[in-house]
């Protein structure tokens, strides 16, 4: 379609390839007043498409809460900004590379995590940190391992070049994803609180400047790609997948850094999805202003680019700004310093249009509001079918065996295959390593810490969606307090399937509406986001994945809390309460092979209340080893602080599935001294809380009622054995990973 | 004492080496940037981590011909202390300061995480301060780590007892299973001729303070820094 002359006649033809629907190509009719010509209809189409407009869940997005008082800035700018003292802002966001990551594995996942990076570098902050959640197909899908080979490869040849601490996230296996893998990448950073940067172009005739690498011809319509859903001709969409530069991004991230430390920016964008169209249409949305742009003066790595190509190439590692007139000299010079391009491409205008120039004539001419707003649906929807009831009876009860299937199971297998292949020590002010609850990284020469998680529980998204916003919510909460972080904020990257199915919207809707009442009970505000829909290949949707990334804060990185067992001889107690809730466990998914019944419910005030409590005794110092109680219930978490600490705890409680592996939420293991045992116990009935002594710490075995020993060994036996066992298996689809 | 850190363009733990440095002597090391030819008069040249010109080359090859490194070998060649660690190691076998070459590790992934060295010799301003076949835990973190020597030179390695740490169990064993990279011998760092400049894949600088999760880098740059001291 690029080969197509700009004066060519637009076809129904040309509109359906360019993914708008008739009647979308009718309002563009109506609200221009005239036909567009071929580079207009590009970029009218990539900035509709649901990745870039928003346009099915934007309606959904606004009910969640979004302000505290530490809140800089919450969403609608490039990523959240909130006050973590001394000066300094915290900033944030995930975000999705979910198809390109299925069709290019590598190079899908190195540019989910540049363009996450540059996400916050954009607004001002040196980046800290990132984390991945990833949700992969079956292990028995014969693509599986080439994914996530080829994705866990990207993301750390991308994050270690860059020299970014990759920290924490997750790794998970559902057959829901098999034709769509998730691949969301979030990153933190750390800027002073006064010098934050945001996306605006004002001041009529200021300079527009380009920097970064060249554009060249690939990633054209990566956005709407990344809006229609899969089908077996997928392979194909290879060329739309973008290729990362590492490198470059360091110089980028640099030069950015040195430029902002002087006053010469007015406003400044990364070059995304949809490069240069968004990033020019959405700075002059901002500003309420006009752009024109000389597309002769775009630096271009081949020639005879035609705009329509420069304009929608989503070439990586690329910034757009707005300077102070008359300080293009000193900007240029630090560029120049740093061996990147840095060219003046236009200007700010008045005209509330953007406006493109090629071989002095005008190519194109929009209205910015047509392009920044144009579209916005209110989707029909249903409350999807209920889940699978509970089986009558699951099979008989043996402790030791189950515990080791659960260990060693793909989705509670040690995910260490992964994350060593992540620096994740780089900056060297990692304080708390993956493997843990949160993972925390100092705030540099400060003594505080950030303490950051991804979390979510498709399957129970799946069964109950309201239910399951709240846990993906509260769980990412819950991990922030277990490491004694006060949680800050949340930001959000909602996969789901194909928004024009009733069902599907509903489960939209439904998971904004529990992540919306956990976020207020728990004053945790979204303050940045994404949303990517058509995860759906050949009509099979995703899991609903409204995958969480939460941000913590701790005063003092000397009082914080992590889950391995550190003395023997202390008491074990369990924070929390429950009925042996066994619905949509990875117990009865083990047991029975399937997913069936409700998932746990959340109670909000009642994990309020646990998790203030839990964090006051981790601030007085009453305890420094704590773990929350999540996937697998509460055999798995203590078996998981055995074998972090390489110290053995003897159980005592009911031999009965629910007790030792039903998920009831709101819940933490503490490990505290002897002598504090009556403290916290008292403390707790005064608090409302439930709390009870559920065992000790010492030897090398875990115990259950002074029975069914397993070593600390063999427990971490079992929960390393998986992952390198499975990725040393044939690979069947081959890639050039 | 005074000490440079050698800044490449991709060069990611520079702040990292800065940053250890100045806890060990008090003040904090000139950043040198690679486009300098002029280095300021120091007893110890450090160069840092990262992927030096991205590394898309052999790493370290391009590094090598930058203005600061025509004058770091230079400055070697005059007996000045220069410690290369990670990619500063690659860039010193590129540069033919150290023998031998760094290639893709065994198991063709990127790894990170402690591993356990022994030191092998204290002869050497580098490790004077430390024990003889103590053991020393410290983080790495490359691709490309898995050191190679022929037979000849990793003789003379040995004979002229130039090898400086070998991975090992936390007992204290060579053994494959300890070999984080398929390194020979399983070298971890060597030095050179003159003993005045170390490779090591290792980082000490990640592990100085409690917080980190060990202070065994700190006992590094300390016995580095009080024999560099002593021999002003």
């Amino acid at each position: 379609m690029s080969a197509a002359t700009n004066d060519a006649a637009i076809t129904p033809e040309i509109v359906a390839e360019h993914g708008l629907s008739p009647d979308e190509y009718d309002k563009a009719l109506t609200l221009l007043g005239r036909a567009p010509n071929l580079v207009e209809l590009g970029i009218i189409s990539v900035m509709w498409s649901e990745h870039c407009s928003y346009k099915s869940s934007r309606r959904w997005l606004k009910t969640l809460p979004t302000e505290a008082p530490w809140v800089i800035c919450g969403p609608g700018e490039n990523a959240g900004v909130v006050d973590i003292g001394d000066g300094l802002a915290a900033i944030f966001k995930m975000e999705s590379h979910n198809h390109p990551s299925y069709i290019e594995p590598y190079q899908g996942a190195a540019t989910g995590v540049g363009g996450i990076l540059r996400d916050v570098f954009t607004m001002g902050a040196r980046p800290v940190a990132n984390l991945n959640a990833l949700r992969f197909g079956s292990p028995e899908h014969p693509k599986t391992r080439h994914l996530v080979r080829g994705v866990v490869a990207g993301i750390g040849g991308y994050g270690n070049c860059v020299g970014v601490p990759t920290v924490g996230g997750e790794c998970t296996f559902d057959p829901g994803y098999d034709g769509n893998i998730l691949v969301n990448a979030m990153t933190v950073g750390v800027a002073p609180a006064d010098r934050i940067f945001y996306a605006k172009a004002s001041g009529v005739g200021s300079p527009i400047v380009y920097v970064g690498s060249k554009t060249g011809r690939d990633g054209i319509h990566g956005a709407t790609m990344a809006s229609a859903s899969f089908d077996e001709d997928s392979e194909e969409k290879r060329p739309t997948v973008q290729v990362g530069d590492p490198f470059t991004e360091k110089l980028l991230i640099e030069a950015c850094l040195e430029l902002m430390a002087t006053d010469c920016i007015v406003g400044i964008q990364d070059m995304g999805a949809a490069g240069l169209t968004s990033s020019s249409v959405e700075m002059a949305d901002k500003g309420a202003a006009g752009v024109m742009l000389d597309m002769d003066q775009v630096p271009v790595r081949e020639e005879g680019m035609t705009p329509y190509e420069i304009m929608l190439s989503e070439s990586q590692e690329r910034m757009l700004m707005v300077l102070r007139p008359g300080r293009e000299a000193e900007a240029r010079a630090i560029f120049e310093k740093w061996e990147l391009d840095f060219a003046v491409i236009g200007e700010v205008t008045d005209s509330r249009h953007l406006t493109l120039r090629s071989g002095g004539k005008i190519v194109c001419d929009l209205p910015v509001e047509m392009l920044a707003t144009g579209l916005q649906y209110d989707r029909p929807w249903e409350t999807p079918a209920a889940p699978a009831p509970l089986p009558a009876s699951v099979p008989a009860l043996s402790v030791k065996d189950d515990l080791l299937k659960l260990l060693s199971s793909p989705d509670l297998a040690s995910k260490r295959w992964v994350w060593e292949q992540y620096d994740h020590m780089v900056m060297a002010d990692t304080v708390q390593r993956p493997g843990g609850d949160a993972a925390v990284v100092r705030v540099h020469g400060t003594e505080r810490g950030l303490a950051m998680t991804t979390d979510c529980t498709p399957r129970y998204c799946a069964a109950d969606p309201v239910t399951g916003g709240r846990q993906a919510v509260a769980e990412a909460w819950r991990n922030l307090t277990a490491s004694g972080a006060r949680p800050l904020a949340v930001t959000d990257c909602l996969n789901f399937g194909n928004p024009q199915r009733a069902p599907v919207m509903g489960q939209f809707v439904l998971c904004i509406q529990g992540m919306g009442e956990a976020c207020r009970v728990l004053d945790f505000p979204v303050v940045s986001g994404n949303v990517s829909l058509y995860n759906e290949t050949d009509f099979a949707s995703i899991p609903p994945t409204p995958q969480i990334g939460g941000l913590g804060l701790i005063d003092d990185i000397g009082r914080m809390a992590q889950p391995a067992i550190r003395a023997e001889g202390e008491t074990l107690i369990l924070i929390g309460d429950g009925e042996g809730h066994l619905g949509a466990s990875l117990y009865l998914r083990m047991a029975t092979g399937a997913d069936a019944g409700m998932p746990p419910p959340v109670d909000l005030e009642k994990e309020r209340r646990n998790g203030d409590f839990v964090r006051g005794l981790i601030a007085e110092g009453v305890t420094t080893t704590c773990h929350d109680v999540s996937d697998g219930g509460l055999l798995v978490a203590a078996a998981e602080m055995a074998m972090a600490g390489g110290i053995g705890i003897a159980l005592e409680g009911p031999e009965d599935a629910g007790w030792l592996f039903g998920e009831d939420q709101g819940r933490y293991l503490l490990a505290v001294p002897e002598d504090a045992v009556e403290t916290v116990l008292k403390a707790a009935r005064s608090a409302h809380v439930a709390a009870a002594a559920v065992g000790s710490t010492g030897g090398s075995a875990l115990t259950l009622n002074g029975a069914n020993a397993i070593c600390v060994d063999e427990l971490r036996a079992a929960n390393e054995r998986w992952f390198p066992a499975y990725m040393s298996g044939p690979v069947e689809s081959g890639g050039d990973d | 004492m005074k000490a440079a850190v050698i800044v490449f363009p991709g060069s990611n733990c520079d702040r990292d080496i800065a940053v250890a440095l100045e806890a060990c002597m008090g003040h904090a090391p000139a950043m040198v940037w690679h486009r300098d030819s002029e280095l300021p008069d120091v007893d110890l040249i450090a160069l840092p981590g990262g992927f030096s010109y991205g590394d898309y080359l052999r790493s370290g090859a391009m590094a090598v011909h930058s203005p600061a490194m025509r004058e770091v070998v230079a400055r070697a060649e005059r007996g000045v202390a220069v410690l290369g660690i990670c990619n500063g190691f690659q860039v010193l076998t590129e540069s033919g300061l150290l023998p031998g070459a760094l290639m893709r590790n065994r198991d063709l992934r990127f790894v990170c995480r402690d591993v356990w060295v022994r030191v092998e010799t204290t002869d050497s301003v580098f490790t004077t301060g430390l024990q003889k076949g103590e053991c020393m835990r410290f983080p790495v973190a490359h691709n490309d780590g898995s050191y190679f020597v022929d037979d000849t030179t990793l003789a003379t390695l040995q004979d002229a007892d130039r090898i400086a740490f070998r991975y090992v169990t936390p007992d204290g064993q060579v053994t494959d299973d300890a070999n984080p990279n398929g390194s020979r011998a399983g070298i971890a760092g060597v030095l050179g001729p003159s003993r005045n400049v170390l490779g090591m894949m290792p980082h000490p600088e990640r592990l100085v303070d409690e917080a980190q999760g060990g202070t065994d880098g700190r006992r590094f740059f300390e016995g580095l820094l009080n024999a560099l001291e002593t021999a002003r």
